[in-house]
């Protein structure tokens, strides 16, 4: 086994582009559903918890195909500290896609809002709401979306300097 | 392999087009003249506002009681609560307005929410006085609030460009506050549906009818509604009709405005009995957001523009109200 990785596994970048536009309408549905007072409002808010359901169980599946499978090397020309760096921001990446759904599921669960996904079952809430620990999660969820946002910038950034400066092929690693 | 690369090439700008769209679609949500939950919350709480407590329906008083459903409305929805028997629930008796020190009895209009949980569903209601909205969207009733703020005949040179009050005002010419919260009768304003187990749905608007004996307030100062309802609780006296009215096809289940005629079919579900009562920030009701969105199996929301304005608005102030409250807001008041 000494051919050298190049590219993710189908099954990587499948879920990687899939959870991007997920996770990207994510975001603008969340930021409408706060906003807006028109009558599509409810049907929006019930799509994003139910996408949100969706988006943790995704990110399960993926980090189990991640440690199984071999991620490919980055080129050996990447000073280190930028290897560290990549491999860093990855796995914040994977954290706030971790934190951001499972906030919005505890959020839900302190203030006393059953959660019914896609009509096939509803998850219980507490049975008297602690405004405490809602307000925790609920600014957490806010803020863990904020840092997300912020990484993106950066990671989408690296994918472009990577595929149109450096031409190293990290991007079509991707592809 | 070109054709391969021209596929990915394809990819990325679908991928890149949809997220554009996306982004534009969403652009005139925000950039129109509508109003948003944020302004809407800020044109509520005012200024200054009160930092821990709720943006509307401010000073309130929190109930539990329990729901005696006679079962005459299991024919028309699945909901567990309507099943006969004995529902529990949380409440709170309120007065509208920003303040949570206001004089209770100038305050124009009352209100009842209640809350039952049954398995893993949940039911909120809340209630107010008037049996109609003036208007019929959101948009109209910012600025009927900021006409009511704005004071002097801002208010009238409103409703006269807003013929649909009309219900509203009626009500108004004729309706003169009780001695006591327990005396009022409770509008869900709103429409909802009840949905049968065939899925079969009926439109309904609900009332709560006061069965208590009526008295005489012997409480005079800011608090007397509330003071005079742990009186009333302390006899077990305060109890409610719950009462349905089934919409015909002729009316407009979706505008809040317009009452309904008064020979519409009407169902007694059962009787609401308040056994016990803590003041707010004691009781359970304070950490509650009385969302009327929050509904369970058998029930659903209309298209009511005002109703499906209510989920967006009421979150924004529990999401304000509940930092403050995490911050400290309200430390040292707990006994207020
Ligand atoms: C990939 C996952 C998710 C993303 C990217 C996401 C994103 C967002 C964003 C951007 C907001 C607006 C934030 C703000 O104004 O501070 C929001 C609000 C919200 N999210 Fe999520 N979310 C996700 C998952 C979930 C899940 C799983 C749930 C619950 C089941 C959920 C429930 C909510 C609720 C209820 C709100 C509105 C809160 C309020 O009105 O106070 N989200 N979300
Ligand atoms: C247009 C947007 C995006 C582009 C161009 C892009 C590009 C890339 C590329 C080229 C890699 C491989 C990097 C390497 O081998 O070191 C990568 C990895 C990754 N991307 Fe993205 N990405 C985008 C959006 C997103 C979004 C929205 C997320 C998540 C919210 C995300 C999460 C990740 C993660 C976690 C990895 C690491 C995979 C691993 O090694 O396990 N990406 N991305
Ligand atoms: C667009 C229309 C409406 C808006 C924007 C609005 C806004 C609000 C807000 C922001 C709260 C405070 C929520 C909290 O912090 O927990 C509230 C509470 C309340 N609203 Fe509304 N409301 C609207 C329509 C109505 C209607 C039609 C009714 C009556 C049928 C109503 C009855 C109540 C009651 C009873 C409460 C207090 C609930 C409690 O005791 O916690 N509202 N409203």
């Amino acid at each position: 086994m000494n051919k050298l990785v190049t590219r993710y596994t189908f099954t990587m970048r499948l879920l990687h582009w899939s959870m991007a536009v997920l996770i990207l309408s994510m975001v603008c549905a969340g930021l409408a559903i706060v906003s807006s007072l028109e009558p599509w409002q409810l049907s929006l808010l019930g799509l994003h918890k139910s996408f949100g359901v969706l988006a943790l169980i995704l990110l399960i599946l993926r980090f189990i195909v991640r440690v199984q499978s071999t991620a490919p090397a980055l080129p050996s020309t990447m000073p280190v500290i930028q290897v560290k760096l990549a491999k860093f921001s990855h796995w914040l990446l994977y954290f706030l896609m971790l934190v951001i759904p499972v906030s919005g599921l505890l959020m839900q669960y302190f203030g006393a809002r059953p959660i019914v996904v896609f009509d096939l079952l509803t998850m219980p809430a507490a049975m008297v709401a602690n405004i405490e620990y809602f307000a925790v999660f609920r600014e957490g969820h806010g803020f863990a979306v904020l840092l997300l946002l912020l990484v993106l910038v950066v990671h989408i950034s690296a994918a472009c300097f990577h595929h149109f400066i450096r031409k190293d092929g990290v991007f079509k690693s991707m592809l | 392999m070109i054709r391969y690369s021209l596929a990915r090439f394809y990819g990325i700008s679908a991928f890149v087009a949809w997220y554009g769209a996306v982004l534009f679609l969403t652009q005139p949500a925000q950039a129109s003249t509508k109003v948003t939950a944020q302004q809407f919350v800020d044109l509520q709480q005012g200024q200054p506002h009160f930092p821990g407590f709720r943006r509307a329906h401010a000073k309130g008083v929190c109930v539990s009681g329990e729901f005696v459903s006679n079962g005459s409305l299991t024919h028309y929805s699945d909901a567990e609560v309507f099943s006969a028997g004995v529902h529990p629930f949380i409440g709170r008796f309120s007065i509208a307005g920003n303040n949570p020190h206001a004089d209770e009895l100038s305050a124009p209009v009352r209100s009842f929410a209640l809350s039952f949980v049954t398995g893993s569903e949940r039911w909120n209601i809340a209630m107010n006085t008037p049996p109609v909205m003036a208007v019929s969207n959101p948009h109209d009733f910012y600025q009927q609030l900021v006409a009511i703020k704005q004071g002097g005949d801002a208010i009238k040179t409103f409703f006269a460009k807003h013929p649909e009050s009309a219900d509203f005002l009626a009500w108004k010419a004729s309706y003169t506050p009780t001695e006591s919260l327990a005396l009022e009768t409770y509008h869900s304003i709103n429409a909802f549906y009840l949905h049968d187990a065939r899925s079969n749905k009926q439109a309904v608007r609900w009332q709560m009818l006061p069965l208590g004996e009526a008295s005489k307030n012997p409480f005079t100062d800011s608090a007397a509604l509330q003071k005079e309802l742990a009186a009333r609780i302390a006899h077990g006296n305060v109890r409610f009709t719950w009462q349905f009215t089934l919409a015909a096809p002729a009316d407009d289940e979706n505008n809040p405005a317009i009452q309904w005629p008064s020979n519409r079919a009407q169902v007694n579900a059962g009787e609401i009995n308040i056994t016990q009562w803590q003041p707010q920030l004691e009781g359970a009701c304070h950490a509650l957001n009385f969302d009327p969105l929050i509904l369970p199996t058998g029930l659903s929301a209309t298209a009511d523009p005002i109703l499906r304005a209510r989920s967006a608005a009421y979150a924004e102030s529990y999401r304000r109200r509940a930092k403050e409250q995490l911050i400290g807001a309200l430390g040292g008041k707990e006994s207020e």
